[in-house]
C-alpha cells in the first residue's frame, strides 16, 4: 500500500510546488522544491524548538518503529503513575454539566366555544406538564382539566407529582402520585392515586405517555396519549393528538365504566411567534365508549362531540 | 466590478456611511477599520497592524456596552474592544500578561494553541481557580513557538459574551514565504441573547434556533424530484430514528449575528491592497457554536499556516473552518477592484463578510447563499447502499461502507434503544478493540511521502456502551478526511481538506504511537447532552493517564451527526492523514459524523490539560475531559 502510494505522492507534492511557486512568483519559498524534506537525513523543524528536546524519544527520522502494544484503554500500563491532579476545594468545575432546569410545557390551554344544537355549553381544557431537574433526574409535574367534555359531564381536574428517571436514551420512567377532582351529580367527588408511568419519544417521532393509576381503593385505571408534530412551514405546524383512558372496575362517582373509557383524536394548528409561544386553533373528536357513555349521559353530559377550540402553547 | 460605474457622489456616500459606521460601532478595535481610513497610499509593512506588544502587557476585563446594526446590549470584553486588542509577541520571548478583572464574575484567559506549563493554561478548574473579581492574575510564560493564534475566557459564557482576541507570534527565522499586507481576520458570533438563555433553549428544545427543518413544502420538492414512495421512505427513515437531517448549527443565524474583527456584514470590515500585492489574512474561527465555510470569490487562498504552524502551501477556492482553528492564507489581487471575503455558515443560516479593496468605500457583491445541506446515511456511519436517498452527494459515498452485511436496510443501525448488553461491561475508556492493529506500517523517511491513514477502513462498532445520554452509535466508523464535509461536494470549488496538509518540515518526533487511546464523541440532540464515551465530564472527572515522553495515539471516533472540533490543550496533535514524515500539527481537529480520526501526540508538557469539544455548549453540556501526562 505504502509503496504504491509513494511514487505518485512524491510527483503530487512536486507539482504542487511547482503550482504554489508560480502562483506566488518567489514569494513562498518551498523547501520541497530543492529537495524533499523527507529525502533528508539531517532534518530541523522549522520552529519547534519545544518539541527539539523530547524526553526519552528517539526523535530520528528512521528509527526503528516500535509495535503498537498497547491499545485499550489508557489505564493498561499505568498501574504504577498516580494521578497527582486534585483541584484544591476553592476551584470551580471546569464546565457547566450539572445544572437544574424548570420547564414548563402548555400543550393544551384552550377555550371550546358552544357550538351547533345539543352540544351543550362552552368548555375549557388543558394539558400542562413539565420538570424541574437535570439530564437524568427529574421531578415531574402534570395536570390535566376539563369540563363539559365527552368524558367528563362537569369539570375534571388532576395534579401529579412524580418522580422521573431517564432510561434507554428517549424515555422517562416516572413514579408518583396524583389527585383527582371532578364534580358528579351536582357535588365535587376527590381522590388519591398512584402512579406509573412513561413517557418519551418512540420511532417515527411520536411523543407518547402512558400512566397506570392505582387509587385509594383498589381500583385500577390507566392512560395514553400519542401527539406528532407535522411541519407546514418552520412556523406553522399541525399537532395531531390521540389520548385514551381505560379502567379495570367501573367507579360511577368518577364517570369510569370497565374497559375502555374514551378515545379523545385533535388536531391543533399553531403558529410559533416564538419558539416557545404559539397561538392554536383546533378541532377535536371525542367520544366516551360504552359503560363510561352512560354514565356521563347520567350525570348529563354528552359523551359524543365534535369540539372546535381556541388556545396557546407555550413553554418556558 | 461596478465600481469604476460609481460616480464620485455615489462613492463620497458610501465613504461617509463607512465613518458613520466606524463611529457607531465604538467597540471595535482599532485595528479592524483604522487601516482602511489610513492606509490609502501606503504600503503597510506587515506587522503594522494596531497591537500590543513588548514584555508587559496589561488586560483589563469589563463589562461594556455593545452596539451592533442598530441594537444595544451587553458584552464582555477584553480592553474594551470585541474582538479585543491584538497581542503581538516575539517567539523566544518571555511574555509577562498580567489579566485584570473588573466584572462581578470569575474569569478567565486561555491562550488558545499555545505550548506552556499547566499554571498559565487559563482553565478554571484544570489549571488554577480562575481570576476573582477585582484580582488582577499575571500570566508569564517564554512563548516557543510561532505563528497566529488568539486567545479567549474559558470561564462559562464569556467567550459568546465577546472574550476574544488574535495573538500574533513573529518567528525567529524568517517565515518561507512572502507578503506585503498582513491583516487578521478573526471570525465570531454575537448574540444578545444571554449565555444562559441559549444554554436553556438548548436544553429544552434541540432544535431551537433551526429553522431549517424539513416540511411539508419541501416533502412535496421532494416527492416529484425523487418520486412519491422513495421521498416518503426518506422521511420516515429519519422519523423513524428520531434524528433531524437537517441539525448542522445548534445555535444560528436566527440569533447570532456573524462578524469579521467585530463588524456585522452591514459593517463591512475592510481593508485594502494594491493590485498585484500579496496579502496574508489570519483567518481566526473565534466563533463559541460556528462553522464558517470560507472563500473570496474571485481569488484563489495558498494555505501557508494552519493553526500557526507552516505547511506546505495548497491552492485552495474555500476552507471549511472548525470553531478555534486558525488558517493563514496568501491571496494576490491583481485587479484593481474590491473582492468579497465571504464567510458562510455550514448551516447556511447566515454569514460573516469582509472586503478587501483597492480604495477605501469600494465593496463587491455578496455572494448568494447555498442552500442548507443534509444529513445523509454515510454521517450516520450506516450502509448507505440500498437507500433511496435521491440526494445524496457524498463524492465518497460507496465507500463509505465496507462491502459486508449490506442489506440496506435501517434496522442496521444500532437498535440502541434496546440494546440487552447495557450495563454488563465497565467502559473503561470505552474502548473496542482496535481492529487492524497490526497493520500499522513501519514508517520512516525512506517511505515515500505517504503514510496509512488510521481508520482508512471502516471499523465496527462495538456493543453500545455509551448509556442514555447517547442516542446512537456509528455501526462503522471510518476516517474521513478526503472528504470537503456536508454541503461542500460537488461544489467545483477545491476545498481544502485535511488530507491536503503536510508540513514544511518533518517534527522531529516520528515515532508511531506506541499505544492508543479511543475516545467516543457521544451525544443526544433529544436532551441536548454531549459527551465523551457516553459520561459528561462530572459524570467521568479522572483524568486520562499519559506517560511522559510517550508518544500516544488519540483517535477519536465521533458517534454524532454533528461535526466536533476537539481541542487538545498544551500538546501538539499531529494529525495522522497519511502525510508521512510530514504529519502537520494542530491544536484543534475537526471530527466528521461517523468519522474515526486520529492524532499522535508527544506527552512532552506534564501535568493536567483539557481536552474537549470547542462548540461552546458541546463543552459545557460535558464534552469535556482531562488528560494527564505523568512521570
Amino acid at each position: 500500500m505504502m509503496s504504491g502510494t509513494g511514487s505518485p505522492g512524491r510527483c503530487f507534492a512536486r507539482l504542487f510546488a511547482v503550482a504554489c511557486a508560480f502562483l506566488l512568483g518567489d514569494g513562498i519559498v518551498v523547501p520541497v522544491i530543492a529537495a524533499p524534506p523527507w529525502i533528508e537525513s539531517s532534518m530541523t523543524p522549522i520552529q519547534s524548538p519545544v518539541t527539539g528536546t523530547i524526553p526519552n524519544g528517539k526523535a530520528v527520522v528512521g528509527s526503528t518503529v516500535s509495535k503498537v502494544s498497547a491499545t485499550i484503554g489508557p489505564s493498561a500500563k499505568q498501574e504504577s503513575t498516580r494521578s497527582k491532579f486534585s483541584p484544591p476545594d476553592n476551584w470551580p468545575a471546569p464546565v457547566n454539566d450539572q445544572e437544574n432546569r424548570l420547564f414548563t410545557l402548555v400543550d393544551v390551554l384552550e377555550y371550546r366555544p358552544k357550538t351547533g344544537a345539543g352540544q351543550g355549553t362552552s368548555g375549557y381544557r388543558w394539558d400542562v406538564e413539565g420538570w424541574y431537574g437535570g439530564d437524568y433526574n427529574r421531578l415531574w409535574f402534570k395536570s390535566e382539566g376539563q369540563n363539559n367534555s365527552a368524558f367528563k359531564a362537569g369539570y375534571d381536574v388532576d395534579f401529579q407529582l412524580l418522580y422521573g428517571r431517564f432510561i434507554q436514551k428517549y424515555y422517562d420512567i416516572q413514579i408518583g402520585g396524583r389527585v383527582e377532582t371532578q364534580s358528579f351529580e351536582g357535588r365535587g367527588v376527590t381522590r388519591g392515586l398512584g402512579v406509573i408511568g412513561i413517557e418519551g419519544l418512540v420511532p417515527y417521532d411520536y411523543d407518547f405517555e402512558a400512566a397506570l393509576f392505582i387509587a385509594e381503593n383498589g381500583a385500577v385505571s390507566a392512560r395514553l396519549s400519542f401527539t406528532k408534530d407535522l411541519l407546514l412551514t418552520q412556523r406553522l405546524i399541525l399537532q395531531g393528538r390521540f389520548e385514551t383512558n381505560a379502567a379495570i372496575q367501573r367507579v360511577e362517582e368518577f364517570t369510569t365504566g370497565s374497559g375502555l373509557n374514551n378515545l379523545e383524536f385533535g388536531t391543533r394548528l399553531r403558529y410559533e411567534i416564538r419558539r416557545w409561544f404559539a397561538p392554536y386553533v383546533g378541532l377535536s373528536l371525542d367520544k366516551s365508549i360504552g359503560e363510561t357513555a352512560n354514565l356521563v349521559r347520567q350525570d348529563e353530559g354528552d359523551p359524543s362531540q365534535i369540539r372546535f377550540a381556541v388556545g396557546v402553547w407555550a413553554w418556558f | 466590478m461596478k465600481y469604476d460605474l460609481l460616480s464620485r457622489r455615489v462613492l463620497l456616500k458610501r465613504i461617509a456611511a463607512l465613518g458613520i459606521l466606524a463611529a457607531v460601532e465604538l467597540l471595535v478595535p482599532a485595528c479592524a477599520v483604522g487601516n482602511a481610513n489610513t492606509n490609502a497610499n501606503t504600503i503597510a509593512n506587515p506587522g503594522s497592524q494596531t497591537a500590543l506588544s513588548g514584555d508587559v502587557i496589561d488586560l483589563t476585563i469589563s463589562e461594556q456596552v455593545f452596539h451592533l446594526d442598530g441594537r444595544t446590549g451587553m458584552a464582555m470584553t477584553i480592553n474594551g474592544t470585541i474582538p479585543g486588542p491584538v497581542i503581538r509577541l516575539k517567539e523566544g520571548q518571555q511574555a509577562t500578561l498580567r489579566v485584570t478583572n473588573r466584572l462581578k464574575e470569575d474569569t478567565s484567559i486561555h491562550w488558545h494553541g499555545l505550548l506552556l506549563t499547566p499554571n498559565v493554561d487559563g482553565v478554571p478548574g484544570v489549571s488554577f481557580a480562575g481570576i476573582k473579581p477585582g484580582e488582577t492574575f499575571t500570566y508569564r510564560f517564554p512563548i516557543k513557538q510561532s505563528g497566529t493564534y488568539w486567545f479567549h475566557s474559558h470561564s462559562g459564557g464569556q467567550e459568546l459574551s465577546g472574550m476574544y482576541a488574535p495573538m500574533i507570534i513573529d518567528p525567529i527565522e524568517p517565515e518561507p514565504f512572502r507578503y506585503e499586507r498582513d491583516y487578521t481576520v478573526m471570525l465570531s458570533d454575537w448574540s444578545f441573547e444571554s449565555y444562559e438563555t441559549m444554554f436553556s433553549n438548548l436544553k429544552k428544545d434541540g432544535g431551537y434556533y433551526n429553522f431549517q427543518k424539513r416540511t411539508i413544502g419541501e416533502f412535496l420538492t421532494d416527492v416529484r424530484r425523487m418520486g412519491f414512495w422513495p421521498a416518503l421512505q426518506n422521511y420516515l427513515m429519519w422519523d423513524r430514528m428520531r434524528m433531524d437531517p437537517t441539525d448542522f448549527a445548534d445555535v444560528t443565524g436566527y440569533t447570532f449575528t456573524y462578524l469579521m474583527n467585530g463588524l456585522s456584514p452591514t459593517g463591512n470590515w475592510t481593508e485594502l491592497f494594491r493590485p498585484g500585492e500579496r496579502v496574508r489574512l489570519r483567518l481566526i474561527n473565534a466563533a463559541s457554536m460556528t462553522f464558517f465555510d470560507v472563500r473570496i470569490p474571485g481569488l484563489t487562498m495558498t494555505v501557508v499556516q494552519v493553526d500557526g504552524q507552516n505547511v506546505q502551501p495548497v491552492v485552495v477556492d474555500e476552507i471549511r473552518m472548525g470553531a478555534a482553528e486558525t488558517y493563514d492564507v496568501i491571496v494576490e489581487p491583481v485587479d484593481d477592484c474590491a473582492y468579497t471575503i465571504f464567510a458562510e455558515t455550514m448551516d447556511r443560516s447566515g454569514y460573516a463578510r469582509g472586503t478587501l479593496a483597492p480604495r477605501p468605500g469600494m465593496s463587491a457583491e455578496i455572494p448568494a447563499r447555498r442552500p442548507r445541506p443534509l444529513r445523509t446515511m454515510a454521517d450516520m456511519g450506516m450502509s448507505m447502499e440500498g437507500m433511496h436517498m435521491g440526494d445524496v452527494k457524498d463524492a465518497h459515498g460507496g465507500k463509505t461502507m465496507p462491502e459486508v452485511e449490506h442489506t440496506g436496510d435501517i434496522q442496521k443501525m444500532k437498535p440502541s434503544d434496546n440494546d440487552p448488553h447495557r450495563g454488563h461491561m465497565q467502559h473503561g475508556s470505552g474502548t473496542p478493540p482496535v481492529q487492524d492493529r497490526h497493520e500499522m506500517p513501519a514508517m520512516d523517511a525512506g517511505d515515500q511521502g505517504r503514510s496509512r491513514i488510521p481508520g482508512a477502513e471502516p471499523v465496527k462498532h462495538g456493543p453500545d456502551h455509551h448509556g442514555p445520554g447517547n442516542q446512537m452509535v456509528a455501526e462503522y466508523s471510518q476516517n474521513r478526511m478526503g472528504e470537503p464535509g456536508r454541503g461542500l461536494e460537488n461544489s467545483g470549488r477545491r476545498v481544502l481538506l485535511y488530507t491536503d496538509l503536510k508540513s514544511l518540515a518533518p517534527y522531529p518526533d516520528q515515532r508511531e504511537p506506541e499505544r492508543e487511546i479511543e475516545l467516543h464523541l457521544t451525544g443526544s440532540m433529544i436532551r441536548y447532552m454531549w459527551s465523551i464515551d457516553g459520561k459528561k465530564y462530572s459524570e467521568a472527572p479522572d483524568p486520562i493517564p499519559f506517560r511522559y515522553g510517550e508518544r500516544v495515539r488519540l483517535t477519536f471516533v465521533n458517534d454524532t451527526m454533528m461535526e466536533h472540533p476537539m481541542h487538545l490543550h498544551g500538546m501538539w496533535m499531529h494529525l495522522e492523514n497519511g502525510a508521512g514524515a510530514n504529519l502537520p500539527r494542530k491544536h484543534v481537529v475537526v471530527v466528521k459524523p461517523a468519522e474515526r480520526l486520529s492524532v499522535a501526540v508527544t506527552a512532552d508538557a506534564l501535568g493536567p490539560w483539557a481536552v474537549h469539544c470547542h462548540l461552546l455548549f458541546h463543552m459545557d453540556a460535558g464534552m469535556f475531559r482531562i488528560v494527564e501526562v505523568l512521570e
